[in-house]
């Protein structure tokens, strides 16, 4: 029969007869890629769709904040560690207000205590609502996102009635926070409260019970406990592995001990403890338990002057701390030296991101290339605190 | 476990290689020798008094003459926790390395590696972290000084070129 195609005769032969065998693959994923949350680029060698190794390579958001940090006075640090991890901005200028806070042996204003418990616990809705609508689009599912989005806005309004930004607040301050609340701002806060508590069946309905969902999260991505301890995971990603440590709970700082609330942590529920699954529903939950903390808060509030205890000149003995708080994605802790001076000697931030992000070389090998990025998508990170 | 009983732990262990304690601070800390740091890391996370088995942040310091390397420690069981120092030549900043120990200073001794130069002896893949390969120095260092261009592009701005040739 003649070849009606007029395809030339072949005039190669195949050097590998072999059909099934073959080659490594190098893929870049990133530097620019949706699931990696940022500017990251992780080197896949893969076998087929396996992933065989992992290699994350970071520094493309590197802007050299603990070099700044040397030259600038004590409250001008502030707007800085602001642009670490931006999605929980709150969070992180809490950390360091409380760090130097301790350092200086300072006292701060019971209203202030407060307002900064309440925006932070904000905070970590808003930066959990980011992670629970992103995630779902890693994972295939566009209509999370749409959700998680129209709640935030809302904390992004009061965000910015408080402070006057709506990403980057620079808002607490060494010794207090920058603005007293406006009038009625508190009762807009315990509103918001009680259209978002409804909200979570929601997510839960659409997102977390969804059979499609489970079968691309659940005994996926597995990290036992020790393994998350040994690699200095912390915050929900640590939880998830079933580790029930929160250094709200454990450590307390700023005002968390006059708070009833519980810690969440991963079961296993819809496959093997501390999968991806796992971690992901420990943030839906922590949401609840914010909820809880600001609903408290607002309740026992003081009146007074929350600027009150601001110093005017910020003067930092002699010494040094650790100080570590938990954000939204961990344990993020200060080290912070100082020789008595206007600037601060060193400061060296230890970004629960960078270490939760270390895991992936261990836990890569052998998954296929999608549920990598599952289980990138799971550990949420954020690459400005990563990379600093 | 308080601070001076690790220490004292410590020192019937180790004698010699811990060299300093104070817990007149915030933090109590405890210097010891670099050389020995890998083995003390070791003794630290295994003994079952101690348990440290978790490394909250690893930091690195200039101090003028020599460079530092600071530990922060503490056990989820025991609950418990303490500040390890050590101290290096910067002409010879030679540490032993504890990735092998707990897996989180890998990345965080690689950073003090490329930020600060402190050589982690036995890292296994001790490479820059944040700077790209061909980066030149060590940033965090109090005499640093910025190369003038990289791959053709000028690290400075114009004006601060200017004014650091004025001084």
């Amino acid at each position: 029969m003649t070849n009606s195609n007029n395809f030339p005769e072949a005039r190669y032969e195949l050097v590998n007869p072999d059909p099934l065998k073959t080659d490594e693959y190098i893929l870049n994923m990133g530097p620019q890629h949706p699931s990696t949350h940022g500017v990251l680029r992780v080197l896949l060698k893969t076998d087929g769709e396996i992933v065989e190794s992992a290699t994350p390579y970071i520094g493309y958001l590197h802007r050299t904040f603990e070099k700044h940090a040397e030259h600038m006075t004590w409250p001008q640090i502030v707007p800085y560690v602001d642009r670490m991890d931006y999605l929980a901005s709150m969070n992180n200028d809490l950390g360091y207000a409380l760090a130097v806070e301790k350092l200086m042996g300072l006292e701060v204003n019971e209203r202030a205590q407060y307002l900064r418990v309440i925006v932070a616990e904000l905070n970590r809705i808003a930066s959990h609502l980011v992670y629970f609508g992103t995630y779902g689009l890693d994972v295939g599912a566009f209509t999370p996102f749409l959700y998680a989005f129209r709640e935030r806005e809302r904390i992004v309004d009061l965000f910015e009635e408080i402070s006057g930004a709506r990403l980057l607040y620079n808002y607490i301050w060494i010794g207090g926070v920058a603005f007293d609340a406006p009038e009625g701002w508190l009762d807009k806060v315990a509103e918001f409260c009680d259209y978002f508590e409804p909200r979570i069946k929601e997510y839960n309905d659409l997102l977390s019970y969804n059979k499609i969902f489970i079968e691309r999260t659940a005994n996926v991505g597995v990290i036992p406990a020790d393994l998350a301890i040994n690699y200095g995971l912390s915050g929900p990603s640590l939880r998830g592995s079933g580790v029930k440590f929160d250094l709200r709970k454990n450590d307390p700082y700023c005002i968390y001990d006059r708070f009833d609330f519980d810690i969440c942590y991963g079961t296993g529920e819809k496959g093997t403890l501390g999968d991806t699954w796992d971690r992901y529903f420990v943030r839906i939950q922590e949401m609840v338990e914010s909820v809880k903390i600001i609903r408290q808060a607002l309740k026992q509030i003081p009146d007074g002057d929350a600027k009150e205890t601001v110093p005017k000149n910020v003067r930092v003995p002699k010494g040094e701390i650790y100080f570590r708080s938990e954000t939204p994605r961990g344990e993020l802790g200060y080290y912070i030296v100082s020789d008595g001076g206007k600037n601060p000697v060193r400061v060296k931030v230890r970004a629960p991101a960078f270490s939760n992000l270390s895991i992936i070389p261990a836990i890569a090998p052998g998954l296929m290339v999608a549920d990598l990025v599952a289980v990138l998508g799971s550990l949420d990170i954020v690459l400005g605190e990563i990379d600093r | 476990m308080e601070a001076k009983d690790i220490h004292q732990k410590l020192k019937d262990k180790f004698q010699d290689a811990i060299l300093d304690f104070n817990e007149e601070v915030l933090q109590p800390y405890i210097v010891v020798a670099a050389d020995k740091v890998d083995e003390i890391a070791e003794f630290l996370r295994d003994d079952d008094d101690l348990q440290f088995d978790y490394l909250n942040s690893l930091s690195s310091l200039d101090l003028g003459e020599n460079l530092g390397v600071v530990y922060h420690l503490y056990s989820m069981s025991k609950d418990h926790k303490i500040v390890i120092k050590t101290e290096v030549p910067k002409d010879k900043p030679d540490v032993k390395t504890v990735s092998h120990i707990w897996r989180t200073a890998d990345w965080h001794e690689r950073e003090a590696y490329d930020l600060m130069g402190i050589n982690f002896v036995n890292h296994p893949d001790l490479r820059r972290i944040l700077l790209p390969d061909d980066w030149e120095g060590h940033p965090l260092r109090k005499d640093y000084v910025p190369q003038k261009s990289w791959h053709g592009i000028p690290t400075t701005l114009k004006g601060e070129t200017e004014d650091d040739e004025q001084q």
